[in-house]
């Protein structure tokens, strides 16, 4: 990229003018390289989104207006009756339900620990290190091994959980049995295993915070609370931003704990804990190998991802910018005002 | 700053280049379309090939036995994968089926339950009909596998034979007779029946406080396996759940107060289920052949468990797999006589030694290798002669269409609410069994 195309003369400082040069192909080449080759360059993330991202989707699509058998395969166009079928699907409501559930029980407390652990984390401790990967061992146990591991704990007449709340008076939970119990047992498997991690993100984004900050806080007299929600907070809100999106994506797609936590797989007699996945998984790989149908839960799924993503960008932008910095219409009225001022 | 981010991004561009070439290049193992059964080609006994066999589990396929095959068809060479689980298994073979059988082994492993779909793709697979096999199995293992157009679709392996698997320490304290040979008159010996299990259970937990039986869906299961058209008429057509009084009435049994008296109100495999095996839970359960396996791995250190030879209603077949030749296969003929090979009464023994699948084919019964077989755990029970005997009794062949599991669910569901959940009464759960079924749409 050193070599500069040729470009046309600057009228002001060459006026005469000058004999067009021929102009080499090579020439032609660096002129390419310059145009072409920043895009080239992104081109392949862009190609395998297309492929693995993009292309599925529409394909999904594709799939959810037709009958669609998963072994027989393409059927007849059909339309929006694969939508319609699903909407007059009581499991698809009641999967639903329990997604949303699993998804505020879950998230709204793991992002909140989270950000306190990052926040210990972040002070002056011993053996930093091992506090650190302390708090991402759980991620690296397989879901399966979690669903396994908690199926003990919360089973219902030998679990070690109804054992603890026995000794301190409190009658059994049926968490196979009550929907909120079953979503409880569920969040705390996924808070289990995605707490630590999103603290660590946490961590990361805190640590570049810059130090002075706290100096001047501490200056002005500001306390360990002011300080987290003053100065901390605020600097890390695009880490939040980015962590709340991602953990609603992921909570709204939760598969794995559900299907293992009971051996039927099927989300419980009554359908208690039959997520929005799992029901898809279920229509489209299990039982009626109905893939047209599945599509078309698929679909529905990711316009529901969308909007509670969109809507959690936007509480969290409100949120996390609160009052401690101005936003931008705040900071264009202090300009002006400032603008005013100098010209009169 | 800028200087990185142009790195950053030449590596991206190399590595996702490479990225890309690595998926083109591995596109070529499965380019091989869908040949119809007709145009396989046809294995020679020279050119040097590897046959691969998808197995879950333990089908007792050791690489000494699988070498085996090699000695007598030296330019064949045996390579067995084998899933951890078989769900993990079936979900391969269906998205693979499904993308139009590229990428599967020459050789697949399926269970019983799963062929209520795949008959419906029989195209899918190679017909391993040959008049080399021709009685080797009985009715109710072929006729699963065989498709409407009379294509067999699977060669048997093992089988489920349902006994009765009980704990004698428990009988004895209760005060009945607890010997093999005496529980198998108690409970009505050939002549068996439900009524008659479920009244001696009424004598066992009067005097015990251990249940009679572990799951009422598991006697479900049994006495559901028993009819010859349980969801579906013989042409596919479902029968109402509404209109179905066969079921209604298994239903009405297994969740009336006098047999749920007797239930021990578990899900089978959950967490609670394996916990009862330690705390005496449950005294009797229904035992296909495989079953003794999960039985021992729960109840490490009890002693008293037994077999009887009875079932009631007569014979029973709980589960039991096959062996699949996946049409789309390049040597789908070599894999379909090393299937053959696999599935002969004499290869089936010694998986049978090595992994305890208990034999489907008829010829393999009379061997003295089964015959003498015994199980420590289950107090020397000769398992090998008294799964022979409940094999024989088996005498129904279930008809199972490609509804028959999504309507199972329903029912199943409705009695786990009656049975494990205590969610619903009787009523309640049949009703929500009706509407789950209306929303079937079929």
């Amino acid at each position: 990229m050193s070599v500069q195309s040729p470009v046309e003369p600057e009228s002001d400082l060459a006026p005469a003018p000058r004999q067009p040069r021929r102009v080499g192909f090579s020439q032609t080449l660096s002129r390419w390289d310059v145009k072409v080759s920043p895009y080239l360059y992104i081109s392949p993330f862009f190609i395998l989104f297309f492929i693995t991202g993009l292309f599925p989707i529409l394909y999904t699509g594709y799939v959810s207006v037709h009958k669609w058998h998963l072994l027989q395969g393409q059927g007849d166009f059909v339309g929006f009756d694969n939508f319609a079928d699903v909407f007059k699907q009581k499991d698809f409501w009641l999967s639903l339900r329990n997604t949303l559930s699993i998804f505020v029980i879950s998230s709204v407390p793991q992002v909140i620990a989270a950000i306190l652990i990052a926040a210990l984390l972040d002070q002056n401790l011993r053996a930093k290190t091992f506090w650190r990967m302390g708090v991402l061992l759980p991620y690296v146990v397989a879901p399966v091994a979690v669903g396994l591991i908690f199926g003990r704990l919360f089973a219902d007449q030998s679990g070690l959980i109804n054992s603890w709340l026995g000794v301190i008076g409190i009658d059994p939970v049926q968490w196979h049995v009550d929907p909120l119990s079953s979503h409880i047992a569920i969040a705390t498997m996924v808070n289990f295993r995605w707490t630590g991690y999103n603290a660590l993100i946490f961590l990361a984004a805190m640590q570049a915070v810059p130090r002075e900050l706290y100096e001047a806080a501490i200056i002005d007299g500001a306390g360990r609370a002011r300080q987290f929600f003053s100065v901390t907070i605020p600097q890390i809100r695009a880490t939040v931003i980015f962590v709340v999106i991602t953990s609603t994506i992921g909570g709204l797609q939760i598969f794995d704990e559900p299907r293992v936590f009971d051996p039927a797989g099927a989300g419980g007699a009554s359908r208690q804990w039959l997520t929005t996945t799992l029901y898809l998984y279920n229509t489209g790989w299990s039982g009626q190998y109905n893939l047209g149908r599945a599509a078309a839960i698929a679909w529905l799924l990711f316009l529901l991802i969308l909007a509670i993503g969109m809507a959690n960008f936007f509480v969290t932008k409100k949120i996390a910018t609160g009052d401690a910095s101005p936003s931008k219409k705040k900071i264009k009225a202090a300009q002006k005002r400032y603008e005013a001022q100098r010209n009169s | 700053m800028r200087k990185t981010t142009r790195k950053f991004l030449a590596v991206t561009a190399g590595v996702a280049s490479i990225a890309l070439l690595a998926t083109a290049c591995s596109d070529d193992n499965g380019g091989s379309g869908t040949p119809t059964s007709g145009e396989t080609k046809k294995g020679d006994d020279t050119t040097p090939i590897t046959l691969t066999v998808a197995t879950f589990n333990n089908f007792g396929y050791t690489d000494e036995l699988l070498a085996e095959y090699s000695k007598d068809h030296p330019n064949v060479t045996v390579k067995q994968t084998i899933a951890a689980k078989s769900e993990d298994a079936r979900t391969n073979l269906t998205t693979k089926l499904a993308a139009g059988g590229a990428g599967l082994a020459d050789v697949e492993a399926i269970e019983i339950d799963w062929l209520p779909e795949l008959v419906q793709s029989g195209d899918k697979f190679l017909d391993l009909n040959s008049a080399d096999v021709e009685g080797r199995w009985p009715e109710f293992k072929t006729k699963p596998a065989t498709t409407a157009s009379g294509a067999l679709i699977g060669y048997g392996t093992d089988v489920g034979p349902e006994a009765i698997c009980y704990r004698q320490d428990l009988f004895e304290a209760a005060g009945l007779e607890s010997t093999p040979e005496a529980v198998k008159e108690l409970l009505g010996g050939d002549g068996a029946t439900w009524d008659k299990y479920f009244e001696v259970g009424k004598q066992f937990t009067d005097k015990s406080d251990s249940a009679w039986f572990d799951s009422a869906n598991a006697i479900y299961q049994g006495m559901v396996n028993q009819l010859e058209a349980a969801y579906e008429n013989t042409d596919g057509t479902p029968i109402p759940l509404a209109d179905n009084s066969a079921v209604k009435g298994l239903f009405e049994t297994v969740t009336g107060a006098d047999v749920q008296a007797l239930s021990a109100h578990l899900g089978q495999w959950s967490g609670d289920w394996d916990a009862a095996f330690q705390n005496n839970g449950f005294a009797t359960m229904l035992c296909p052949a495989w079953m003794t396996g999960p039985i021992e791995e729960r109840a490490g250190g009890i002693t008293g468990w037994n077999v009887a030879d009875v079932f009631p209603g007569g014979g029973g077949n709980w589960g039991g797999s096959y062996l699949t030749v996946p049409a789309a296969g390049k040597n789908a003929e070599a894999a379909k006589e090393l299937a053959a090979w696999l599935t002969s009464p004499a290869t089936q023994i010694k998986a049978f030694l090595n992994a305890g699948t208990f034999p489907s084919q008829t010829e393999a019964l009379t061997d003295p290798a089964l015959t003498a077989a015994t199980n420590d755990f289950f107090n020397n029970a000769p398992v090998g002669t008294i799964f022979g005997n409940r094999y024989q009794a088996i005498k129904v062949t279930p008809f199972k269409g490609p509804n028959y599991f999504s309507i199972h669910t329903t029912v199943a569901d409705a009695i786990t609410k009656v049975d494990v959940d205590k969610s619903a009464d009787q009523a309640a759960a049949w009703q929500g069994a009706l509407d789950a079924y209306n929303a079937l749409g079929l």
